[in-house]
């Protein structure tokens, strides 16, 4: 994490009062956050609570029923091709075609991108990802670990400036886990990138985010960095909060609003 | 338009079909199935009727082909964005800095080489089969093909917006709406030939005028300009048609939500 203390940075994706109704439900009501440069956010909260709605509504995939969505100071929808070519995503729940080699889908990818010299930067990422070897295999055929990892590398391709990452870890074994996280890390700190995390993993969380939003029924609940979460509940650690959040909808008496940054 | 994205598009669509040669087979078996059907017939009909009946019979063989050439254009766009949700692509498609023209174009591209390999399969198995040979139409074959193509290209964005609104539920109207069209536009006959309530029906579609050019050419080999007029005109108003469809489909689904359903589907 950059020493910059956050508000002094540069805001890189913004939502304002951001509020998503599904047949008068509502899946997120009035959301706003800040992501800065080199900051890892982690959005947190169980089933339905509204991370996948605010991350497709991030995405451009769902527009908002009301609200703003800004990502490096551009609004989303009147500009969403030029900041989808600064930012990337990948998700647990996407799989690039399964009847392609991986070398196959990562040049398509890269050309989209406009990646200069695709086929260095490919090999370079697949070597930091410790995949080279699965350059020549068919996608469709990879372990769910060897997968995520080369979601990843389309992830990475473009250098982005912002990165949104949905559940990386997500069936993952531990060991692998740990390699994501720490590859994950190793980018953001070397090239500053604004990443937006979800997982349901704590250690994830507690390792890779810098601060943390937890969601409840659409709504922030409390926001902070996980050990001052942790320090405010009367919870012994992240995973005891979410349990607490998912079941009781709130941490502390007076949930922390948004806060100055 | 960046032509950079779209031929990064059309690449997937070729290692895609490089590696899946039972998708080549594909394009090449049900038109063999439908020529050697409609072949028999002809040569049967030939053979047990006037010399005069028996020349119009290859008609037929000219209706199969050309029919094919739009039906191919019209799959091409269809089947290249349901393979994106089949294969659970689609999304990361939409999180790319891909705009829907240039997705569309890439479809369209990939809906013409699948001609080409249809066209070529079905000519060369219609003149050595059948003594049937397509370029007797000459060079009508140029707009006759691009007409049929641009209808396609039309229909397989109505297909698409339709797929887009109703999730893979609606995927076998990829493979059903152009037979919709199939008993107006006067594939196997004249359109006076028809129910006279059919007849105004029929002219309003693009490929009428086509199949009706193309009975005229193979016939006194004269062409009415008139109706190559009619049928790019119409294509032109039509492909219109189809793009906003496709675009506003495209939009709504944005608008409530349903694009994230082809992540999981």
């Amino acid at each position: 994490m950059s020493a910059e203390p956050l508000d002094t940075r540069e805001v890189i994706l913004e939502a304002i009062d951001l509020t998503r109704e599904f047949d008068g439900v509502k899946a997120l009501d009035r959301f706003s956050f800040k992501l800065h440069r080199g900051e890892v956010l982690g959005l947190l909260g169980a089933n339905g609570a509204g991370k996948t709605t605010a991350m497709n509504c991030l995405l451009g995939l769902t527009l908002p029923t009301s609200g703003e969505l800004n990502a490096f100071g551009l609004p989303l929808q009147a500009n969403r091709i030029k900041i989808l070519q600064r930012a990337n995503f990948s998700s647990a729940y996407t799989a690039l075609p399964g009847n392609l080699l991986v070398w196959q889908n990562l040049l398509v990818f890269a050309r989209i991108y406009g990646v200069p010299n695709p086929k260095k930067k490919i090999a370079e990422l697949m070597e930091m990802l410790e995949i080279s070897h699965l350059s020549k295999s068919v996608t469709g055929q990879l372990s769910a670990g060897e997968s995520t990892r080369v979601n990843l590398v389309k992830a990475f391709l473009n250098d982005p400036e912002l990165l949104m990452l949905d559940e990386p870890t997500a069936s993952l074994d531990p060991d692998i886990a740990d390699k994501v996280r720490k590859v994950v890390r190793k980018v953001q700190r070397e090239r500053n990138v604004a990443i937006l995390y979800t997982s349901h993993n704590m250690r994830d969380i507690e390792e890779v985010c810098d601060r943390v939003i937890f969601l409840h029924k659409g709504k922030i609940v409390c926001q902070g960095t996980p050990a001052d979460i942790v320090a405010q509940s009367s919870s012994d650690n992240l995973e005891d909060v979410f349990i607490k959040i998912a079941r009781d909808g709130e941490l502390l008496d007076e949930p922390k609003k948004e806060s100055a940054v | 338009m960046n032509f950079r994205i779209i031929s990064a598009l059309v690449m997937r669509y070729l290692f895609l079909y490089a590696r899946s040669p039972m998708r080549l087979v594909e394009l090449a078996f049900w038109p063999v199935v439908d020529l050697v059907v409609w072949g028999n017939v002809t040569v049967f009909i030939q053979k047990n009727t006037t010399p005069e009946f028996g020349s119009y019979v290859l008609f037929f063989l000219g209706g199969m082909i050309l029919w094919d050439i739009m039906f191919r254009a019209q799959q091409g766009v269809a089947i290249s964005f349901l393979e994106d949700v089949w294969t659970r692509n689609l999304l990361n498609i939409f999180v790319a800095p891909v705009r829907s023209s240039e997705y569309i174009s890439a479809t369209f591209i990939v809906g013409m080489l699948r001609i080409l390999i249809t066209a070529v399969v079905l000519s060369f198995i219609s003149w050595f089969g059948y003594a049937f040979n397509i370029f007797q139409l000459s060079w009508w074959l140029i707009p006759f093909f691009l007409n049929l193509m641009l209808f396609g290209w039309s229909l397989g964005m109505i297909s698409t917006a339709l797929i887009l609104r109703w999730g893979l539920a609606a995927e076998s109207l990829a493979w059903a709406i152009p037979f919709f069209f199939q008993p107006v536009v006067a594939v196997f006959y004249r359109v006076e030939d028809m129910p006279a309530w059919a007849r105004p029906i029929a002219w309003c579609f693009p490929p009428t005028y086509i199949f009706e050019g193309m009975r005229s050419v193979m016939k006194s080999g004269t062409m009415n300009w008139d109706y190559l007029g009619y049928a790019a005109g119409l294509n032109i108003l039509y492909l219109a048609l189809a793009g906003w469809l496709f675009v506003w489909v495209l939009n709504l689904t944005r608008k409530r939500g349903l694009l994230t359903k082809f992540a999981t589907q």
